[in-house]
Protein backbone atom coordinates (compact mmCIF):
# COMPACT_ATOMS: atom_id res chain seq x y z
CA UNK A 1 0.00 0.00 0.00
CA UNK A 2 1.27 3.59 -0.70
CA UNK A 3 1.23 6.35 1.70
CA UNK A 4 -1.33 9.49 1.67
CA UNK A 5 1.55 11.68 1.69
CA UNK A 6 5.24 10.98 0.66
CA UNK A 7 7.62 13.41 1.05
CA UNK A 8 10.92 12.90 -0.08
CA UNK A 9 14.05 14.49 0.02
CA UNK A 10 12.62 18.03 0.61
CA UNK A 11 15.02 20.67 0.66
CA UNK A 12 13.34 24.27 1.06
CA UNK A 13 14.82 27.90 0.95
CA UNK A 14 14.54 31.41 1.22
CA UNK A 15 16.98 33.04 -0.72
CA UNK A 16 19.90 31.10 -0.30
CA UNK A 17 19.27 29.96 3.21
CA UNK A 18 18.12 26.42 3.15
CA UNK A 19 15.67 25.96 5.94
CA UNK A 20 14.60 22.56 5.20
CA UNK A 21 17.52 20.03 3.93
CA UNK A 22 16.36 17.03 2.48
CA UNK A 23 13.75 15.77 4.99
CA UNK A 24 11.80 11.95 3.67
CA UNK A 25 8.89 10.92 5.58
CA UNK A 26 5.10 9.35 5.08
CA UNK A 27 1.82 9.49 6.52
CA UNK A 28 -0.45 6.88 6.09
CA UNK A 29 -4.16 6.97 5.95
CA UNK A 30 -5.99 7.00 9.09
CA UNK A 31 -2.32 7.61 11.03
CA UNK A 32 -1.99 10.84 13.31
CA UNK A 33 1.74 12.20 12.19
CA UNK A 34 3.58 14.51 14.15
CA UNK A 35 6.79 16.92 13.56
CA UNK A 36 8.51 18.05 16.53
CA UNK A 37 10.94 20.52 17.54
CA UNK A 38 12.33 23.65 18.33
CA UNK A 39 11.45 27.44 16.84
CA UNK A 40 13.65 27.30 12.77
CA UNK A 41 13.66 23.99 13.09
CA UNK A 42 12.04 24.12 9.65
CA UNK A 43 8.50 22.10 10.59
CA UNK A 44 6.57 25.65 9.35
CA UNK A 45 8.23 26.27 6.01
CA UNK A 46 7.35 22.09 5.48
CA UNK A 47 3.96 22.89 5.74
CA UNK A 48 4.11 25.55 3.93
CA UNK A 49 5.49 23.83 1.12
CA UNK A 50 3.37 20.96 1.62
CA UNK A 51 0.34 23.02 1.15
CA UNK A 52 1.81 25.61 -2.11
CA UNK A 53 2.86 28.45 -0.32
CA UNK A 54 6.65 27.65 -0.72
CA UNK A 55 8.22 26.36 -3.47
CA UNK A 56 10.69 23.43 -2.82
CA UNK A 57 14.06 23.74 -3.86
CA UNK A 58 14.11 19.78 -4.64
CA UNK A 59 12.68 16.73 -3.47
CA UNK A 60 9.27 15.74 -4.37
CA UNK A 61 5.88 15.43 -2.49
CA UNK A 62 3.66 12.66 -3.79
CA UNK A 63 -0.01 13.03 -2.10
CA UNK A 64 -2.42 9.48 -3.23
CA UNK A 65 0.83 9.21 -5.65
CA UNK A 66 0.44 12.14 -7.65
CA UNK A 67 3.24 14.84 -7.37
CA UNK A 68 2.17 18.17 -5.87
CA UNK A 69 5.53 20.33 -6.31
CA UNK A 70 3.97 22.06 -9.62
CA UNK A 71 0.48 23.04 -8.23
CA UNK A 72 -0.35 26.16 -7.30
CA UNK A 73 -1.69 26.39 -3.88
CA UNK A 74 -5.53 27.08 -4.68
CA UNK A 75 -5.34 23.92 -6.62
CA UNK A 76 -3.91 21.38 -3.82
CA UNK A 77 -6.98 22.57 -1.29
CA UNK A 78 -9.05 20.95 -4.09
CA UNK A 79 -7.01 17.02 -3.94
CA UNK A 80 -7.98 16.65 -0.48
CA UNK A 81 -4.85 18.79 1.89
CA UNK A 82 -5.79 20.89 4.33
CA UNK A 83 -4.15 23.63 5.97
CA UNK A 84 -4.49 25.43 9.24
CA UNK A 85 -1.92 27.79 9.44
CA UNK A 86 0.81 28.82 12.37
CA UNK A 87 -1.00 31.97 13.79
CA UNK A 88 -4.14 30.58 12.85
CA UNK A 89 -5.00 33.06 10.43
CA UNK A 90 -8.75 33.13 10.60
CA UNK A 91 -9.97 36.02 8.63
CA UNK A 92 -10.96 39.06 11.34
CA UNK A 93 -13.40 41.20 9.32
CA UNK A 94 -15.60 37.91 8.56
CA UNK A 95 -17.65 36.48 10.78
CA UNK A 96 -17.66 33.08 12.01
CA UNK A 97 -19.93 31.34 9.79
CA UNK A 98 -18.55 33.08 7.04
CA UNK A 99 -14.76 31.68 7.71
CA UNK A 100 -16.40 28.60 7.89
CA UNK A 101 -17.98 28.78 4.11
CA UNK A 102 -14.31 29.98 3.29
CA UNK A 103 -13.53 26.59 4.22
CA UNK A 104 -15.70 25.19 1.62
CA UNK A 105 -14.60 27.69 -1.04
CA UNK A 106 -14.45 25.14 -3.78
CA UNK A 107 -17.26 23.12 -2.97
CA UNK A 108 -20.65 23.54 -4.26
CA UNK A 109 -23.02 20.44 -2.61
CA UNK A 110 -24.71 23.20 -0.57
CA UNK A 111 -27.01 20.92 1.88
CA UNK A 112 -23.51 18.76 2.73
CA UNK A 113 -21.97 22.69 3.61
CA UNK A 114 -24.78 23.18 5.69
CA UNK A 115 -24.09 20.18 7.39
CA UNK A 116 -20.37 20.51 8.12
CA UNK A 117 -20.87 23.82 9.51
CA UNK A 118 -23.44 22.38 11.92
CA UNK A 119 -20.83 19.13 12.77
CA UNK A 120 -18.34 22.58 13.61
CA UNK A 121 -20.37 23.79 15.69
CA UNK A 122 -21.39 20.70 17.31
CA UNK A 123 -17.18 20.01 17.62
CA UNK A 124 -16.93 23.71 18.94
CA UNK A 125 -20.34 24.59 20.67
CA UNK A 126 -18.87 28.35 21.38
CA UNK A 127 -18.55 29.15 17.71
CA UNK A 128 -22.32 28.39 17.09
CA UNK A 129 -23.10 30.60 20.07
CA UNK A 130 -21.04 33.59 18.43
CA UNK A 131 -21.64 32.29 14.88
CA UNK A 132 -22.46 35.94 13.71
CA UNK A 133 -19.60 37.73 15.19
CA UNK A 134 -16.56 38.99 13.61
CA UNK A 135 -14.21 36.21 13.96
CA UNK A 136 -11.62 39.05 14.73
CA UNK A 137 -13.51 39.79 18.38
CA UNK A 138 -12.74 35.46 19.46
CA UNK A 139 -10.00 34.70 21.75
CA UNK A 140 -7.42 32.97 20.91
CA UNK A 141 -8.13 29.65 21.73
CA UNK A 142 -11.75 30.38 19.88
CA UNK A 143 -9.92 31.60 17.00
CA UNK A 144 -7.77 27.98 16.67
CA UNK A 145 -10.96 26.29 17.18
CA UNK A 146 -12.19 28.56 14.01
CA UNK A 147 -9.15 27.67 12.17
CA UNK A 148 -9.30 24.14 12.59
CA UNK A 149 -13.18 23.89 11.84
CA UNK A 150 -12.80 26.09 8.92
CA UNK A 151 -9.76 22.89 7.46
CA UNK A 152 -12.16 20.68 8.40
CA UNK A 153 -14.72 21.92 6.04
CA UNK A 154 -13.45 20.72 3.11
CA UNK A 155 -13.58 17.52 3.79
CA UNK A 156 -9.51 16.82 3.41
CA UNK A 157 -7.92 13.34 3.51
CA UNK A 158 -5.39 14.90 5.24
CA UNK A 159 -5.38 17.53 8.11
CA UNK A 160 -2.58 19.60 8.76
CA UNK A 161 -2.40 21.98 11.79
CA UNK A 162 0.67 24.03 12.51
CA UNK A 163 1.15 24.94 16.38
CA UNK A 164 -2.50 24.20 17.62
CA UNK A 165 -1.76 24.67 20.88
CA UNK A 166 0.37 27.91 20.21
CA UNK A 167 -0.01 30.81 22.55
CA UNK A 168 -2.99 29.28 24.41
CA UNK A 169 -3.69 28.60 27.93
CA UNK A 170 -3.57 25.71 29.31
CA UNK A 171 -7.07 24.74 29.51
CA UNK A 172 -7.47 25.83 25.68
CA UNK A 173 -4.96 23.74 25.29
CA UNK A 174 -6.18 20.35 26.58
CA UNK A 175 -9.27 21.05 24.83
CA UNK A 176 -7.78 21.69 21.30
CA UNK A 177 -6.02 18.33 21.96
CA UNK A 178 -8.78 16.30 23.38
CA UNK A 179 -10.40 17.63 19.61
CA UNK A 180 -7.37 16.48 17.86
CA UNK A 181 -7.58 13.08 19.33
CA UNK A 182 -11.65 12.89 19.05
CA UNK A 183 -10.75 13.72 15.03
CA UNK A 184 -7.89 10.54 14.93
CA UNK A 185 -10.88 8.31 16.56
CA UNK A 186 -13.44 9.21 13.51
CA UNK A 187 -10.57 8.52 11.40
CA UNK A 188 -9.02 11.85 9.83
CA UNK A 189 -5.23 11.47 8.81
CA UNK A 190 -3.36 14.35 10.49
CA UNK A 191 -0.12 15.60 10.16
CA UNK A 192 0.44 17.97 13.29
CA UNK A 193 3.34 20.49 13.99
CA UNK A 194 3.83 21.12 17.80
CA UNK A 195 7.08 22.38 19.91
CA UNK A 196 4.64 20.77 22.81
CA UNK A 197 6.33 17.77 22.51
CA UNK A 198 4.69 16.20 25.30
CA UNK A 199 0.87 16.34 24.05
CA UNK A 200 1.88 15.76 20.45
CA UNK A 201 4.29 12.69 21.29
CA UNK A 202 1.42 11.02 23.23
CA UNK A 203 -1.53 11.34 20.53
CA UNK A 204 0.73 10.64 17.30
CA UNK A 205 0.95 7.30 15.55
CA UNK A 206 4.48 8.51 14.45
CA UNK A 207 6.54 11.26 15.26
CA UNK A 208 9.55 12.74 13.67
CA UNK A 209 12.04 15.15 15.85
CA UNK A 210 13.28 18.16 13.12
CA UNK A 211 16.30 20.61 14.14
CA UNK A 212 17.84 22.63 11.94
CA UNK A 213 16.00 21.52 8.75
CA UNK A 214 16.68 18.12 9.43
CA UNK A 215 14.48 15.25 10.79
CA UNK A 216 17.42 13.64 13.46
CA UNK A 217 14.97 11.33 15.18
CA UNK A 218 11.96 8.83 14.05
CA UNK A 219 9.92 6.39 15.73
CA UNK A 220 6.39 5.89 17.01
CA UNK A 221 4.53 8.70 19.31
CA UNK A 222 5.78 6.14 22.42
CA UNK A 223 8.88 5.36 21.95
CA UNK A 224 9.95 9.68 21.34
CA UNK A 225 8.40 9.92 24.40
CA UNK A 226 10.44 7.68 26.38
CA UNK A 227 13.52 8.37 24.06
CA UNK A 228 15.86 9.99 26.63
CA UNK A 229 17.57 12.93 23.94
CA UNK A 230 13.80 13.28 23.32
CA UNK A 231 13.07 13.43 27.24
CA UNK A 232 16.22 16.31 27.80
CA UNK A 233 15.57 18.86 24.39
CA UNK A 234 12.49 18.99 24.33
CA UNK A 235 10.55 17.33 27.39
CA UNK A 236 12.58 19.63 29.73
CA UNK A 237 13.83 16.96 31.98
CA UNK A 238 17.86 17.03 32.71
CA UNK B 1 -33.50 80.54 -6.46
CA UNK B 2 -33.00 78.96 -3.50
CA UNK B 3 -28.98 78.58 -3.25
CA UNK B 4 -28.67 76.14 -0.17
CA UNK B 5 -30.34 72.87 -2.13
CA UNK B 6 -28.81 74.10 -5.44
CA UNK B 7 -25.24 74.15 -3.80
CA UNK B 8 -25.85 70.60 -2.12
CA UNK B 9 -27.25 69.15 -5.38
CA UNK B 10 -23.87 69.50 -7.41
CA UNK B 11 -22.28 68.93 -4.49
CA UNK B 12 -24.05 65.06 -4.45
CA UNK B 13 -23.79 65.04 -8.37
CA UNK B 14 -20.15 65.50 -8.80
CA UNK B 15 -19.63 63.39 -5.84
CA UNK B 16 -21.71 60.96 -6.66
CA UNK B 17 -18.81 60.72 -9.28
CA UNK B 18 -15.72 60.98 -7.07
CA UNK B 19 -17.33 57.94 -5.39
CA UNK B 20 -18.01 55.71 -8.45
CA UNK B 21 -14.45 56.48 -9.35
CA UNK B 22 -13.50 56.12 -6.07
CA UNK B 23 -14.26 52.44 -5.72
CA UNK B 24 -11.73 51.13 -8.13
CA UNK B 25 -8.71 52.83 -5.86
CA UNK B 26 -10.30 51.37 -2.91
CA UNK B 27 -10.82 47.78 -4.35
CA UNK B 28 -7.29 47.61 -5.88
CA UNK B 29 -5.48 48.93 -2.82
CA UNK B 30 -8.03 46.23 -0.40
CA UNK B 31 -6.21 43.32 -2.28
CA UNK B 32 -3.00 44.66 -3.30
CA UNK B 33 -2.14 47.25 -1.42
CA UNK B 34 -1.46 49.51 -4.67
CA UNK B 35 -2.35 52.97 -5.50
CA UNK B 36 -3.08 52.38 -9.29
CA UNK B 37 -2.41 55.94 -10.70
CA UNK B 38 -3.21 55.32 -13.52
CA UNK B 39 -7.04 54.63 -12.53
CA UNK B 40 -7.70 58.18 -13.79
CA UNK B 41 -6.71 57.18 -17.50
CA UNK B 42 -9.09 54.33 -17.25
CA UNK B 43 -12.23 57.10 -16.44
CA UNK B 44 -11.39 59.00 -19.27
CA UNK B 45 -10.59 55.65 -21.86
CA UNK B 46 -14.08 54.59 -20.10
CA UNK B 47 -15.19 58.42 -21.94
CA UNK B 48 -13.57 57.47 -24.94
CA UNK B 49 -15.18 53.95 -25.43
CA UNK B 50 -18.74 55.57 -25.04
CA UNK B 51 -18.26 58.35 -27.00
CA UNK B 52 -16.82 55.71 -30.29
CA UNK B 53 -20.13 53.93 -29.76
CA UNK B 54 -21.85 56.58 -29.71
CA UNK B 55 -20.46 58.16 -32.56
CA UNK B 56 -20.62 54.92 -34.80
CA UNK B 57 -24.62 54.96 -33.99
CA UNK B 58 -27.27 55.73 -36.72
CA UNK B 59 -27.99 59.41 -36.28
CA UNK B 60 -31.95 59.05 -35.74
CA UNK B 61 -31.50 56.88 -32.10
CA UNK B 62 -32.48 58.89 -29.16
CA UNK B 63 -29.87 59.41 -26.34
CA UNK B 64 -31.91 57.41 -23.88
CA UNK B 65 -31.62 54.37 -26.11
CA UNK B 66 -27.86 54.88 -26.90
CA UNK B 67 -26.92 55.62 -23.64
CA UNK B 68 -26.72 51.28 -22.62
CA UNK B 69 -24.97 50.95 -26.09
CA UNK B 70 -22.96 53.95 -24.86
CA UNK B 71 -21.80 52.47 -21.01
CA UNK B 72 -21.34 48.91 -22.44
CA UNK B 73 -18.48 50.28 -25.08
CA UNK B 74 -17.06 52.59 -22.32
CA UNK B 75 -16.57 49.52 -19.78
CA UNK B 76 -15.37 47.52 -22.55
CA UNK B 77 -12.90 50.01 -23.34
CA UNK B 78 -11.97 50.64 -19.41
CA UNK B 79 -12.22 47.00 -18.42
CA UNK B 80 -10.02 45.61 -21.37
CA UNK B 81 -7.30 48.41 -20.76
CA UNK B 82 -7.53 47.74 -17.34
CA UNK B 83 -6.77 43.83 -17.21
CA UNK B 84 -4.05 44.10 -19.40
CA UNK B 85 -2.37 47.31 -17.21
CA UNK B 86 -3.02 44.74 -14.46
CA UNK B 87 -1.72 41.39 -16.41
CA UNK B 88 1.30 43.00 -18.15
CA UNK B 89 2.09 45.96 -15.99
CA UNK B 90 1.47 45.10 -12.50
CA UNK B 91 1.41 41.76 -11.86
CA UNK B 92 5.23 40.80 -12.77
CA UNK B 93 5.91 43.26 -10.26
CA UNK B 94 3.59 41.47 -7.69
CA UNK B 95 6.88 40.21 -5.56
CA UNK B 96 8.95 43.67 -5.83
CA UNK B 97 9.34 46.66 -3.22
CA UNK B 98 6.39 48.85 -3.34
CA UNK B 99 7.49 51.60 -4.68
CA UNK B 100 8.21 49.93 -8.14
CA UNK B 101 4.24 49.20 -9.20
CA UNK B 102 3.80 52.84 -7.70
CA UNK B 103 6.27 54.77 -10.43
CA UNK B 104 4.73 52.22 -13.17
CA UNK B 105 1.44 53.22 -12.69
CA UNK B 106 2.07 56.94 -12.78
CA UNK B 107 3.74 55.93 -16.32
CA UNK B 108 1.37 54.32 -17.17
CA UNK B 109 -1.45 57.10 -16.75
CA UNK B 110 1.21 59.10 -18.87
CA UNK B 111 1.52 56.61 -21.70
CA UNK B 112 -2.31 55.93 -21.67
CA UNK B 113 -2.98 59.94 -22.40
CA UNK B 114 -0.60 60.41 -24.76
CA UNK B 115 -1.82 56.87 -26.38
CA UNK B 116 -5.15 58.75 -26.36
CA UNK B 117 -3.92 62.25 -27.40
CA UNK B 118 -1.84 60.74 -30.44
CA UNK B 119 -4.24 57.85 -31.88
CA UNK B 120 -7.56 58.56 -31.31
CA UNK B 121 -9.07 61.32 -33.96
CA UNK B 122 -8.92 64.66 -33.08
CA UNK B 123 -8.44 64.11 -29.33
CA UNK B 124 -5.31 66.59 -28.90
CA UNK B 125 -8.53 68.94 -28.43
CA UNK B 126 -11.81 68.48 -26.00
CA UNK B 127 -14.41 66.28 -27.85
CA UNK B 128 -18.18 67.08 -27.64
CA UNK B 129 -20.05 64.62 -25.86
CA UNK B 130 -23.66 64.16 -26.65
CA UNK B 131 -26.10 66.15 -24.41
CA UNK B 132 -30.13 65.73 -23.68
CA UNK B 133 -32.48 68.33 -24.76
CA UNK B 134 -34.54 69.80 -22.44
CA UNK B 135 -35.41 71.63 -19.60
CA UNK B 136 -33.92 71.08 -15.92
CA UNK B 137 -35.91 69.60 -12.86
CA UNK B 138 -36.58 71.22 -9.89
CA UNK B 139 -36.29 69.05 -6.94
CA UNK B 140 -36.62 70.75 -3.39
CA UNK B 141 -35.75 73.73 -4.65
CA UNK B 142 -32.83 73.06 -6.55
CA UNK B 143 -32.23 72.51 -10.49
CA UNK B 144 -31.30 69.29 -11.87
CA UNK B 145 -30.27 69.11 -15.14
CA UNK B 146 -31.33 66.17 -17.24
CA UNK B 147 -27.51 65.03 -17.62
CA UNK B 148 -27.07 64.60 -14.38
CA UNK B 149 -30.09 63.03 -13.40
CA UNK B 150 -28.36 60.01 -14.63
CA UNK B 151 -25.08 60.01 -11.98
CA UNK B 152 -28.33 60.17 -9.05
CA UNK B 153 -29.91 57.34 -10.84
CA UNK B 154 -27.07 55.03 -11.56
CA UNK B 155 -24.66 55.31 -8.99
CA UNK B 156 -27.12 54.28 -5.70
CA UNK B 157 -27.44 50.99 -7.79
CA UNK B 158 -24.01 50.38 -8.96
CA UNK B 159 -23.56 50.43 -4.75
CA UNK B 160 -26.03 48.24 -3.86
CA UNK B 161 -25.10 45.67 -6.72
CA UNK B 162 -21.72 46.01 -5.88
CA UNK B 163 -22.98 45.49 -1.77
CA UNK B 164 -24.54 42.66 -2.84
CA UNK B 165 -21.62 41.17 -4.68
CA UNK B 166 -19.32 41.58 -2.19
CA UNK B 167 -21.37 40.31 0.73
CA UNK B 168 -23.76 37.78 -0.65
CA UNK B 169 -21.58 35.58 -3.01
CA UNK B 170 -18.97 33.45 -3.05
CA UNK B 171 -16.54 35.38 -5.09
CA UNK B 172 -17.54 38.19 -3.50
CA UNK B 173 -16.69 36.26 0.00
CA UNK B 174 -13.30 35.22 -1.50
CA UNK B 175 -12.52 38.89 -1.99
CA UNK B 176 -12.85 39.87 1.01
CA UNK B 177 -10.74 36.88 2.11
CA UNK B 178 -8.40 37.54 -0.20
CA UNK B 179 -8.29 41.33 0.83
CA UNK B 180 -7.80 40.76 4.21
CA UNK B 181 -5.25 37.91 4.16
CA UNK B 182 -4.08 36.34 0.88
CA UNK B 183 -1.66 33.66 1.83
CA UNK B 184 -4.49 31.86 3.82
CA UNK B 185 -7.42 32.56 1.19
CA UNK B 186 -4.81 30.80 -0.97
CA UNK B 187 -5.21 27.91 1.55
CA UNK B 188 -9.18 27.73 1.47
CA UNK B 189 -8.93 27.43 -2.67
CA UNK B 190 -8.97 30.76 -3.71
CA UNK B 191 -7.64 31.65 -6.92
CA UNK B 192 -6.16 34.75 -5.41
CA UNK B 193 -5.03 36.15 -9.12
CA UNK B 194 -8.32 35.53 -10.59
CA UNK B 195 -9.74 37.55 -7.48
CA UNK B 196 -7.04 40.53 -8.28
CA UNK B 197 -7.96 40.38 -12.15
CA UNK B 198 -11.52 41.10 -10.55
CA UNK B 199 -10.75 43.98 -8.67
CA UNK B 200 -9.06 45.43 -11.73
CA UNK B 201 -12.21 44.98 -13.64
CA UNK B 202 -14.93 46.20 -11.44
CA UNK B 203 -12.81 49.13 -10.55
CA UNK B 204 -12.70 50.13 -14.71
CA UNK B 205 -16.06 48.98 -14.95
CA UNK B 206 -17.42 51.77 -12.27
CA UNK B 207 -15.18 54.74 -13.66
CA UNK B 208 -16.26 54.01 -17.24
CA UNK B 209 -20.12 54.34 -16.02
CA UNK B 210 -18.78 57.43 -14.14
CA UNK B 211 -17.00 58.63 -16.95
CA UNK B 212 -20.70 58.56 -19.20
CA UNK B 213 -22.17 60.57 -16.42
CA UNK B 214 -18.91 63.39 -16.59
CA UNK B 215 -19.28 63.24 -20.41
CA UNK B 216 -23.11 64.22 -20.40
CA UNK B 217 -22.62 67.22 -17.09
CA UNK B 218 -19.50 68.62 -18.93
CA UNK B 219 -20.80 68.20 -22.49
CA UNK B 220 -17.19 67.46 -23.70
CA UNK B 221 -14.57 64.79 -22.97
CA UNK B 222 -10.78 65.25 -23.01
CA UNK B 223 -7.52 63.15 -22.91
CA UNK B 224 -6.33 64.55 -19.60
CA UNK B 225 -9.81 64.75 -17.62
CA UNK B 226 -8.34 61.56 -16.01
CA UNK B 227 -5.36 63.39 -14.13
CA UNK B 228 -7.61 65.48 -11.80
CA UNK B 229 -10.81 63.37 -11.70
CA UNK B 230 -8.06 60.59 -10.94
CA UNK B 231 -6.64 62.87 -8.13
CA UNK B 232 -10.08 63.93 -6.53
CA UNK B 233 -11.83 59.96 -6.49
CA UNK B 234 -8.03 58.95 -5.23
CA UNK B 235 -9.15 61.90 -2.48
CA UNK B 236 -12.28 60.91 -1.63
CA UNK B 237 -11.15 57.25 -1.24
CA UNK B 238 -8.33 58.00 1.22
CA UNK B 239 -10.99 59.92 3.20
CA UNK B 240 -13.77 57.15 3.30
CA UNK B 241 -11.10 55.02 4.45
CA UNK B 242 -9.04 53.01 1.64
CA UNK B 243 -9.82 49.63 1.49
CA UNK B 244 -13.66 49.77 2.38
CA UNK B 245 -15.96 50.40 -0.60
CA UNK B 246 -18.73 52.14 1.24
CA UNK B 247 -16.33 54.50 2.91
CA UNK B 248 -14.92 55.58 -0.68
CA UNK B 249 -18.53 56.52 -2.50
CA UNK B 250 -19.26 58.05 1.43
CA UNK B 251 -16.18 60.05 0.93
CA UNK B 252 -16.90 60.80 -2.79
CA UNK B 253 -19.87 62.39 -1.32
CA UNK B 254 -18.13 64.10 1.86
CA UNK B 255 -15.80 65.87 -0.82
CA UNK B 256 -17.99 66.72 -3.60
CA UNK B 257 -20.66 68.48 -1.04
CA UNK B 258 -17.50 70.31 0.74
CA UNK B 259 -16.42 71.62 -2.53
CA UNK B 260 -19.64 72.64 -4.02
CA UNK B 261 -20.10 74.63 -0.30
CA UNK B 262 -16.95 76.28 -0.19
CA UNK B 263 -17.24 77.55 -3.61
CA UNK B 264 -20.69 78.72 -2.56
CA UNK B 265 -20.50 80.21 0.78
CA UNK B 266 -16.81 80.72 1.35
CA UNK B 267 -15.99 84.26 -0.18
CA UNK B 268 -19.54 84.85 2.79
CA UNK B 269 -16.63 83.87 5.79
CA UNK B 270 -15.69 86.92 7.34
CA UNK B 271 -11.65 87.26 6.29
CA UNK B 272 -11.89 84.57 3.80
CA UNK B 273 -13.53 86.97 1.06
CA UNK B 274 -10.66 86.10 -1.60
CA UNK B 275 -10.91 82.45 -1.36
CA UNK B 276 -14.37 81.52 -2.70
CA UNK B 277 -15.47 80.78 -5.94
CA UNK B 278 -14.54 77.99 -8.45
CA UNK B 279 -10.93 78.57 -8.38
CA UNK B 280 -10.05 77.48 -4.93
CA UNK B 281 -12.04 74.76 -5.24
CA UNK B 282 -9.13 72.10 -5.51
CA UNK B 283 -7.45 73.88 -2.20
CA UNK B 284 -10.42 73.33 0.06
CA UNK B 285 -10.93 69.70 -1.66
CA UNK B 286 -7.34 68.89 -0.58
CA UNK B 287 -7.49 71.14 2.41
CA UNK B 288 -10.54 68.73 3.88
CA UNK B 289 -7.99 65.55 2.59
CA UNK B 290 -5.20 67.35 5.37
CA UNK B 291 -7.58 67.74 8.09
CA UNK B 292 -9.35 64.31 7.80
CA UNK B 293 -6.02 62.77 7.88
CA UNK B 294 -4.72 65.00 10.92
CA UNK B 295 -7.82 63.49 13.04
CA UNK B 296 -8.36 60.13 11.87
CA UNK B 297 -5.63 58.52 9.54
CA UNK B 298 -7.61 55.55 8.94
CA UNK B 299 -10.39 57.22 7.43
CA UNK B 300 -14.24 57.92 7.81
CA UNK B 301 -14.92 54.21 7.65
CA UNK B 302 -11.49 52.80 7.33
CA UNK B 303 -9.94 50.77 10.39
CA UNK B 304 -7.30 51.09 11.90
CA UNK B 305 -5.15 48.21 11.02
CA UNK B 306 -1.83 48.01 12.62
CA UNK B 307 0.08 44.97 10.50
CA UNK B 308 -0.16 47.18 7.14
CA UNK B 309 2.04 50.01 7.39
Amino acid sequence: MTALLEVEDLRVAYGKIEAVKGISFSVEAGQVVTLIGTNGAGKTTTLRTLSGLLKPLGGRILFEGKPLTNIPAHKIVALGLAHSPEGRHIFPRLTITENLLLGAYLRSDKAGIEKDVQRAYDLFPILGERRKQAAGTLSGGEQQMLAMGRALMSQPKLLMLDEPSMGLSPIMMQKIMETIVELKASGTTILLVEQNAQAALSLADQGHVMEVGKIVLTGTGADLLHDESVRKAYLGED
Amino acid sequence: MNELPQQLANGLILGAMYGLIAIGYTMVYGIIQLINFAHGEIFMIGGFGALTVYLGLPSGLSLIAAIPLMIAGGVIAAVAISMAAERFAYRPLRTAPRLAPLITAIGLSLALQQAVWMWYPNATKDRSFPQFEGEAFEVFGANIQRGDLFVLVVAPLCMIALGLFVSKTRAGRGMQATSQDPDTAKLMGINTDRIIVMAFAIGAAFAAVAAVAYGLKNGQIGFRMGFIMGLKAFTAAVLGGIGNIYGAMLGGVVLGVAESLATGYMSEVPGMELFGGGAWKDVWAFALLILVLLIRPQGLLGERVADRA
